[in-house]
């Protein structure tokens, strides 16, 4: 299986270097073949498990609890700050 | 008396008789690893404190002003706002945080050399891995460096540095133990979970970890009351213990085989009865686990901007780069349906595999990891061979159940851990028969020496 990996890479918005892309290309192709054995298992009539708990719809009251931090400590580990906001990049104004 | 030497239990027991005080605890433990922490590099971060049970815990748990760093560059200045659930729970049974332990980048990883602050060595011989990605957690207690840890498990990130090390490491059943707090990697399989020098240290701080807060919707049930006083098994006699025979198939390593013979031996000799019992679908575990484990990291890890917290991108090391890329792929458009759609529909067969073989028996044993601690380096340029030295640790993971490993021998020298099994959230059956053969063996007291 081969992975085109500059489109995998802007997806995830990863920044990856040529030599990286050269790697992991090799790496991915590899790992998606081991995968591949999965084809052998017939899964026809199978549901698909994406949580083991059986649980669906767990409910709370929407009630403001006491688990709330001050503004300062909430935004302490953003690298860019002004008068009490994180700093980032405009959506709109591009 | 050997502090230092002492399992939570005895600890606890010694404090109440005032053979030592909590300062002479902290104190024992802070020297140890003044003298040993740099040969080993358990720790990325020692709080020096007077009070309180010294604990380990690994630096994906997130813990109030103190820096956790997830092993990451992209988080080398991150500090928390508020601990986890576990940390909390902790905090009130007179349990002190003693430091951070150095892991696999992001759990992401089955020896700790994924980790970018250098790699964690194995106390029984510092030229082998500790196992992942817990690395740190498991060598503090088998170091003896603190007098538990607290880790947590994905695909086998407890059990198998557990085994590696020769402590005791139990992986709790999915929705036991709250999630909140630790930095996601895979949040339909993450569990937390314990490092101990006792199974019956496992059940006391299972006691006071599991049960709801409110701030995990997988944990339904109340916290449950402290199990400790339960009184441990000292036969098996009525029980019955399923051997699944795709767990000693090919890659297994012949003299690991020999050491789970025997304890399966033993475990006869206490009186359970040994039942032959297949789970077919085990060799798709890796290949399943791959799939859904990468495709939940290339979700979680897409908060990772530089914006609220971290640095850019690029600072993630290659192993979680390879991890999001396979996800991301996994989850593209296209692709959805032959890779994440048939690993989730794969996944219900081990689940069911599981469920049958419980039908039949208590519990299920077998080996942890299919070798011992292996070189430093040696898996590092072969993604894949690092990848299937979990293969008897991750279906359990992705079906959920509660697992165990207990020291059960040495080969060469290295430990080996025997893996116990147990049914969705029957955790007590597997720490009570893994009790039962911890008192009838001795190879849980056996220590590393550190004279290097």
């Amino acid at each position: 299986m081969k992975i085109d990996v500059k489109r995998v890479a802007k997806l995830a918005s990863l920044p990856l270097s040529e030599a990286e892309e050269e790697k992991y290309s090799k790496q991915l192709s590899k790992i998606l073949d081991y995968i591949e054995q999965l084809n052998e298992v017939d899964t026809l009539d199978v549901e698909p498990t994406f949580n083991v708990t059986g649980l669906s719809n767990a409910m709370r009251e929407d009630q403001v609890g006491d688990c709330t931090i001050p503004q300062e400590e909430a935004i302490s580990n953003a690298p860019v700050k002004k008068d009490g906001f994180i700093v980032t990049k405009g959506v709109f104004n591009e | 008396m050997n502090i230092t030497d002492l399992t939570l239990v005895e600890t606890i027991k010694a404090l109440e008789n005032k053979d030592f005080s909590e300062e002479e605890l902290n104190k024992a433990y802070l020297d140890r690893i003044e003298a040993k922490n740099a040969d080993l590099n358990v720790f990325l971060e020692v709080k020096k404190n007077s009070k309180g049970i010294p604990a380990a815990i690994k630096d994906i748990i997130s813990t109030q002003f103190i820096k956790t760093t997830a092993g990451s560059k992209i988080l080398s200045t991150f500090i928390p706002p508020f601990n986890a659930t576990v940390v909390d729970r902790l905090l009130s049974n007179n349990i002190s945080i003693i430091g951070k332990t150095n892991l696999d980048e992001f759990a992401m990883g089955s020896s700790g050399e994924n980790s970018a602050f250098g790699h964690t060595k194995n106390p029984w011989d510092i030229a082998k891995v500790p196992g992942g990605s817990s690395a740190g957690s498991a060598a503090a207690v088998a170091a003896d460096l603190a007098v538990f840890s607290m880790g947590t498990d994905t695909g086998g990130s407890i059990r198998q540095p557990a085994s590696l090390c020769g402590v005791v490491g139990f992986k709790p059943s999915y929705g036991k133990v709250s999630r909140y707090g630790l930095m996601a990697m895979a949040s339909s399989l993450d569990v937390p979970g314990t490092f101990t020098k006792s199974v019956a240290d496992a059940r006391l701080v299972m006691g006071w970890v599991s049960g709801s807060d409110g701030m995990d919707s997988n944990v339904q049930e109340i916290a449950s009351p402290s199990t400790s006083l339960r009184v441990a098994m000292t036969d098996l006699k009525g029980i019955k213990i399923g051997v699944p025979k795709e767990y000693f198939g090919e890659g297994l390593d012949p003299k690991v085989e020999k050491v789970i013979r025997e304890a399966i031996k033993k475990l006869e000799e206490l009186g359970a009865e040994i039942v032959e019992v297949s789970l077919p679908h085990t060799q798709y575990g890796v290949a399943v686990y791959y799939i859904i484990m990468s495709s939940e990291v290339s979700s979680n890890l897409a908060k990772f901007d530089g914006i609220r917290f971290g640095s850019s991108r690029e600072d993630f090391g290659e192993e979680v780069k390879r991890r999001i890329m396979l996800g991301t792929f996994a989850l593209s458009s296209g692709y959805y349906d032959d890779y994440f759609a048939k690993a989730a529909c794969v996944r219900t067969l081990i689940k069911q595999d599981f469920e049958e073989a419980f039908k039949k028996v208590d519990v299920i044993v077998g080996p942890v990891s299919p070798t011992t601690a292996w070189n430093l380096g040696e898996k590092m340029d072969d993604p894949l061979a690092m990848y299937l030295s979990d293969a008897y640790t991750i279906p359990a993971s992705l079906a959920g159940i509660p697992g165990l490993s207990v020291p059960c021998g040495f080969v060469d020298g290295l430990p080996v851990g025997l893996q116990i099994l147990g049914k969705y959230m029957d955790d007590e059956t597997v720490l009570d028969v893994g009790e039962a053969y911890e008192q009838a063996t001795e190879w849980h007291e056996r220590r590393p020496d550190l004279s290097f």
